[in-house]
């Protein structure tokens, strides 16, 4: 910068650089200036939608994390604590007990609870589970859809660009404000449904 | 069971029915193929014993208030290592503010969030209107560029918890030459537009995706991932800081603005004095060595090198441009719509193969294909201008870099060099000259 000797030659070359400086200090303040127009104060988070959600799996394996953030969340209010569990038994199940060659579930992370007959309460140890959605979609199979993915923003790190979102085939992921992180589906959208469209009693 | 009833009572009611069992088929077919989700077909019991229904937990996420800590600790750490770099020339200063970054910014906050990835949301934000760009982000992207057009490339010295990292394992350091930096030096401007022109057609961001330290970050990473982060920081040990020289996409932007930085570090703190203890003291290369133009080049070479770089550099954008333009159905092969076209468009498949989870998510979401095709074809359309924009600038850049090579700077000290110096004062320590020495 200051180099004492060789003056005229250094002062025009002084100028341009001077008004090359201020040019990128202006440009950079427009980008900033432009950017905060399209600014929020809030802080965006990633959220499935289990209305669009296929339980295709991809949860479990895409996620950064080693378990996955994602988990399979019970909305009790929605549960029908159904014996005879979609989420819980597989298919093929012909005595109903808690029996590991029985269970829907691969880490045993769904819990079964006898509360009164004929019913049984469900609860998620989320420790265990993987976010693979085999009880979500036999839930939503067979039963009232009371068990749902979601991403848990407790164990989330939040990434840039969600790599589960990148993978997944239903486009069910979208950033979401971080003062209303979930999705979930809850009884009374679920008792409106219910009134719409069921077709039996 | 109750179907089965239903079913029965049907049957016996006749030809009438027909149209009913129809209905009945169709709904049961829908809840089969539909999302089947949300329907209360079994209602909540009337429990007859005490019965405390658990609460649905929703944990929260991280505070919004870290996320402003975040920025606090940016401006702090920006400002110290600027600090121990221009006024203190502290390399030990430099080096242990570098530990304390790695250890916020990578390992406390996992790498995430950072200035090389704001790129992509900056881009996003001017691409996507509905997109709002979180106000830390643009903290993270704004003030390096900021404190870069002042006293040179001081984030990467010590904030950038990716060079500290590389910096950290830099034991033997080998000189490159000018010929294989140059060229690897290409390589973060292909990164950079690949980058932004992912982000802008909102497919992806390829900086994230292929971010090798934030597995080390976080003691997670999948294979892949492993193995480049740990081929970057062995290489590394012989090639100092190999991702922010020949990769980094946000380097090429501080290069940039460093270049007319206003206070940049200097080997000396008064003359130099031609002693050439600091020649080989950078790891990285970014000495220039003096060029005192024993002998100038005459007139006629300079027109002629003159005329040369006027063709060249217009020709290579042109090209660079058409090259991109015929590229830009690879290019769009990363976006999942367009895939997932190719997929659709490819007719007979093997009946016993099972159709992949984009082709059964595409057909429970009841989608028609025409809107797939038609988004598709939205897409090719962006991808083709956006090879023609990415192609253009890297056949630019890539003239402008050999035109640089031809074109001779003199210079009569050793100086660093603005564009590529990290700032790390390293050459600093090697410099015999000291500030309250009376000027030789």
């Amino acid at each position: 910068m200051e180099e004492p000797e060789n003056n005229s030659k250094i002062n025009r070359r002084k100028f341009i650089t001077t008004g090359v400086k201020a040019s990128v200090l202006i440009g950079i303040g427009g980008v900033a200036v432009l950017v905060a127009t399209k600014s929020s104060t809030g802080q965006t988070v990633w959220q499935l939608d289990p209305a669009k959600c296929t339980q295709c799996g991809r949860c479990a394996t895409s996620c950064v994390l080693t378990p996955s953030a994602v988990k399979c969340v019970h909305v009790y209010a929605m549960c029908g604590y159904c014996d005879l569990c979609g989420g819980y038994f597989k298919p093929e199940t012909r005595t109903l007990t808690t029996a590991a060659e029985n269970q829907l579930c691969p880490t045993n992370a769904l819990k079964r609870k006898f509360v009164e007959d004929p019913f049984f309460e469900y609860t998620i140890d989320e420790d265990l589970c993987i976010g693979c959605g085999k009880c979500v979609k036999g839930c939503g199979s067979f039963g009232n859809g009371s068990l749902q993915l979601q991403v848990r923003h407790n164990r989330c790190v939040n990434c840039n660009q969600c790599s589960i979102a990148r993978n997944c085939p239903a486009d069910a992921y979208s950033r979401v404000p971080a003062g209303e992180p979930y999705l979930l589906h809850h009884i009374a959208e679920a008792k409106k449904i219910n009134t719409a469209t069921t077709p039996r009693r | 069971m109750v179907e089965n009833r239903k079913f029965a009572s049907l049957r016996l009611g006749g030809k009438k029915s027909i149209p009913l069992v129809i209905l009945f088929l169709m709904i049961i077919f829908t809840f089969r193929y539909m999302n089947v989700y949300g329907v209360q077909r079994f209602p909540r019991p009337e429990f007859e014993s005490v019965y405390v229904q658990p609460e649905t937990l929703q944990p929260a996420g991280r505070s919004e208030i870290l996320e402003i800590v975040d920025v606090f600790v940016l401006v702090i750490a920006l400002a110290l290592v600027t600090w121990l770099v221009v006024k203190k020339r502290s390399r030990n200063g430099v080096f242990f503010a570098s530990l304390l970054s790695l250890s916020y910014f990578g390992f406390y906050r996992e790498g995430c969030i950072c200035s090389i990835g704001a790129i992509q949301n900056v881009t996003l934000a001017f691409a996507d209107g509905s997109y709002l760009l979180p106000i830390t982000v643009i903290f993270f992207f704004i003030l390096p560029l900021i404190f870069t057009l002042f006293f040179g490339r001081t984030f990467c010295a010590g904030v950038c918890p990716f060079g500290a990292i590389q910096d950290l394992v830099s034991l033997k350091p080998q000189k490159l030459g000018p010929r294989l930096n140059t060229v690897l030096g290409l390589v973060p401007y292909f990164y950079l537009g690949s980058a932004i022109v992912y982000a802008a057609t909102r497919t992806d961001f390829i900086i994230c995706r292929y971010d090798p330290f934030v597995g080390i970050f976080r003691f997670d990473a999948s294979f892949g991932m492993f193995i480049f982060a740990g081929t970057l920081l062995i290489s590394g040990i012989f090639i100092a800081r190999p991702y922010c020289r020949f990769l980094c996409p946000y380097g090429v932007l501080l290069n940039w603005i460093s270049r007319f930085s206003w206070k940049h570090i200097t080997i000396t703190p008064t003359t130099c004095i031609q002693c050439r203890l600091c020649e080989d003291s950078c790891p990285y290369d970014a000495i220039d060595m003096p060029v005192t133009g024993k002998n100038p080049e005459n007139r006629s070479t300079t027109i002629r090198k003159l005329m040369i770089i006027c063709f060249m550099v217009p020709f290579f954008t042109l090209l660079g441009g058409w090259t991109g333009s015929q590229l830009h159905e690879t290019l769009a092969g990363v976006s999942g719509k367009v895939r997932l076209a190719r997929t659709l468009l490819v007719p007979g498949k093997a009946a016993n193969e099972p159709e992949s989870l984009e082709i059964s998510a595409f057909k429970a979401s009841g989608k028609p294909v025409s809107q797939v095709f038609t988004e598709a074809s939205e897409m090719l359309k962006q991808f083709y201008m956006a090879g023609w924009i990415l192609g253009c600038f890297l056949g630019l850049v890539f003239g402008i870099t050999l035109a640089s090579r031809m074109v001779t700077t003199y210079r009569t000290d050793y100086t660093p060099n603005k564009g590529t110096c990290f700032s790390c004062t390293r050459c600093v320590d090697y410099c015999p000259v000291k500030k309250n020495d009376a000027t030789f």
